[in-house]
């Protein structure tokens, strides 16, 4: 089945590495000088090399060196100030997943199809055979990202960019036509609303175009944000879909672990990415990443806007690399919309505060909506539904809390998730009873 | 027991149950209020917001623990039973919500002085009267919404309101009960954070004793008479008393009322 196509494009994403045709620039070290010469600076500027600060992302980050600022203040403001921006993209990503969740009854039916990544069918006779079934779904799954990441790895060290471009340019193709026909054509069946194939086509054309144009090239900033948002949004559907009952909460438990690992230690994949995209003195995924923000070059000429395609903050903004072989793939670059920050550029500094942002890996956002649209998905208590929102976002708070304070690359995953598994099996088996019963006799705690 | 029953979707009782609904939500969310208090915009509230309300799960998921563990333990055919659980869970809660309150607090207090404590400012980002508001806004937001989002999903049918013979004013009931306990959170967050600064441990206690006794008054109902009167009265006073807590007063009022608050007016006036 497509999805299948879909996930083994998606496991090659990663590749947001459009960085192959960005030059290198030269300028940030010919401009590094005035801006080290200001200290005082609130923002903190670019050191010799593109800094990016810790990212905040699924997919393998650039975990370019942050800039430390030496005034924590202004860190923890910084931080409270990102959480905002990633609050509002992430509780849309989730909405859009929940709602159409509760709506179209298509992506909770379960019909027997599974994906390929997960053969074992839970439909067994004994609970020890089902959970040995999702064990084992889990471990292919897992080994699947694993051998993505480390392959997309590789092909970074031997340079090449183009096949890694035209990976990525076909995943978000399949994803902005495919699945979006595939979705449209389900809310039509559940509304019942009479369509014809010309109309149709129509309207995927243009929705599949302007999102390419957007997300490979430039486009408006929220244009760009929306697209990307949309995209995590289908694929996060097409997990709930496909990925059977437990097989998907083991999955999302494996997962975080594995970005735990994968970031955090030494020989993980992800960071070798990063290091070796510091090496290079290279941004790398412009793609497959959420901005909240772009920085334009005020009259720059062009060798500024070559420069960085990728938007990349090269100071507060927290990174978190991860990368995660599925859904980061689809990320495509948003630093088409915005020649990047160069910090080392003097005439940045006038911008201010607001015009940096944050950015946050697609893989990321799939998974939280994919932990919260299965909690909506099963049972129809709402309670649950919020209770792991909330637990996500108190999570992603905490995240970039940490983030703030070590001024590293740190994964996205793991906290939130575990929030969120915890905060929905405790809300589901014990919460719930509590809050029907009281309902029932409308008493209020 | 279930005051709607899940007949058929007759358009008759489709239309009955959707104008309950919409009026219903309307009822239930409570409008944004701005006090004297100028209202910070800074994203440290609405993260804080965020917290609080994650704090006020917290207090639920524990107390629904002990809830269920007595329940398991308990004899499940005895109804009375059930229900001394159920208030006996009902009274823990409402201690538990108010314990992780003042946790919190103390919580925030010490990291806004140590924030303080390292930054070059002399004043804190976030006054304690914003942070009282915000905490009373996270908590009451969350219990609103725990209340009130599945009743507000069934309400938009298809059924029939207490068909089984229960009371008619299930929705209207709960949307204004629920309306009551977030301002309530509200004012109590307020008072709380005021008492707490001020060392009034008895403002501290007639704030706990007003949640549980608004909590207890809910077990009369159906009887609304007695359950809805009684806690919009402690609304009102708890509102005035959070009222001169934060600073307000009638001429604050009437300034406000009639922009006239000259400080309030410079410092968000905007340049066109």
């Amino acid at each position: 089945m497509n999805t299948s196509d879909s996930e083994e494009d998606s496991y090659n994403e990663r590749t947001a590495l459009v960085a192959s045709e960005i030059p290198f620039v030269p300028s940030y070290q010919d401009q590094a000088q005035p801006t080290d010469m200001e200290p005082k600076r609130r923002h903190p500027v670019a050191p010799e090399q593109p800094v990016e600060p810790p990212i905040l992302d699924r997919s393998a980050v650039e975990r370019e060196p942050v800039i430390q600022d030496d005034e924590e203040e202004l860190t923890l403001k910084y931080g409270a100030k990102h959480v905002i921006m990633l609050f509002v993209p992430v509780t849309l990503c989730m909405v859009v997943v929940v709602a159409t969740i509760k709506s179209v009854s298509f992506y909770t039916e379960k019909n027997g199809q599974q994906l390929i990544y997960t053969p074992f069918t839970e439909d067994t006779d004994t609970v020890g055979e089902r959970l040995l079934n999702s064990v084992l779904n889990t471990i292919i799954m897992i080994s699947v990202i694993v051998f993505m990441t480390i392959f997309l790895v590789v092909l970074y060290k031997y340079r090449c960019y183009k096949f890694i471009h035209g990976w990525l340019i076909l995943s978000s193709l399949m994803l902005l036509f495919w699945f979006s026909f595939m979705y449209l054509g389900e809310v039509f069946k559940t509304y019942n609303v009479a369509m014809d194939y010309p109309t149709v086509a129509m309207i995927i054309w243009n929705f599949g175009a302007v999102g390419m144009i957007c997300i490979h090239w430039k486009g408006p900033l929220q244009l760009q944000q929306a697209y990307l948002i949309v995209i995590s949004a289908l694929m996060a559907l097409v997990f709930i879909k496909y990925l059977p009952e437990w097989s998907a909460w083991v999955i999302l438990g494996a997962i975080s672990i594995y970005d735990l690992v994968a970031v955090l230690s030494p020989k993980g994949p992800l960071r070798m990415l990063v290091e070796t995209a510091q090496e290079r003195n290279e941004p790398i995924f412009p793609a497959l990443i959420y901005s909240s923000a772009m920085i334009w070059m005020v009259g720059m000429a062009n060798p500024a806007r070559n420069a960085d395609r990728a938007s990349q903050d090269t100071d507060e903004e927290g990174y978190q690399g991860e990368s995660d072989a599925l859904a980061r793939d689809r990320a495509e670059p948003e630093t088409q919309v915005s020649p990047g920050m160069n910090r080392s550029y003097s005439t940045e500094e006038e911008l201010d505060e607001e015009d940096r942002g944050v950015k946050l890996g697609l893989g990321d956002f799939i998974f939280y909506s994919v932990l919260v649209g299965k909690a909506a998905a099963t049972g129809g208590d709402w309670n649950t539904t919020l209770a792991c929102f909330v637990a996500i976002l108190i999570g992603l708070c905490l995240t970039l809390l940490l983030l703030a304070i070590f001024k590293k690359a740190l994964p996205a995953l793991p906290i939130s998730i575990t929030f969120g598994l915890v905060f929905y099996f405790s809300t589901d088996n014990l919460v719930r009873p509590f809050m029907d019963n009281l309902a029932a006799h409308q008493f209020y705690i | 027991m279930r005051v709607l029953s899940c007949s058929d979707a007759d358009m008759y009782e489709q239309c009955s149950v959707s104008p309950f609904a919409i009026g219903f939500s309307t009822v239930a969310s409570p409008p944004r209020r701005k006090d004297s208090i100028k209202v910070m915009h800074p994203p440290t509230s609405n993260t804080t917001t965020f917290n609080w309300a994650f704090f006020w799960l917290c207090s639920l998921l524990l107390s629904s623990l002990v809830w269920f563990i007595t329940v398991q333990i308990s004899n499940k055919d005895s109804s009375s039973q059930q229900k001394g659980l159920l208030i006996f869970g009902v009274v823990l809660s409402v201690l538990l919500q108010e314990t992780f309150r003042f946790g919190y607090y103390k919580l925030l207090k010490k990291a806004n002085e140590g924030l303080l404590m390292l930054s070059s400012e002399e004043t804190m980002p976030i006054s304690i009267q914003q942070l009282a508001y915000v905490s009373g806004l996270g908590f009451g937001f969350m219990s609103g919404a725990f209340s009130v989002v599945n009743i507000l999903a069934d309400s938009v049918g298809p059924g029939t309101i207490g068909i089984h013979g229960d009371s008619q004013h299930y929705f209207l009931s709960s949307a204004f009960m629920t309306m009551a306990i977030i301002l309530l959170h509200m004012f109590w967050g307020v008072v709380f954070f005021d008492a707490c600064e001020k060392q009034l441990w008895w403002s501290l206690a007639v704030v706990v004793s007003s949640h549980l006794l608004v909590s207890c008054l809910t077990f009369q109902n159906p009887q609304y008479v007695g359950s809805l009167v009684p806690t919009y009265i402690i609304m009102f006073l708890m509102g005035l008393w959070a009222f001169v807590c934060a600073g307000g007063s009638l001429r604050n009022l009437k300034f406000c009322l009639t922009c006239k608050d000259k400080d309030f007016l410079l410092a968000h006036h905007r340049p066109r």
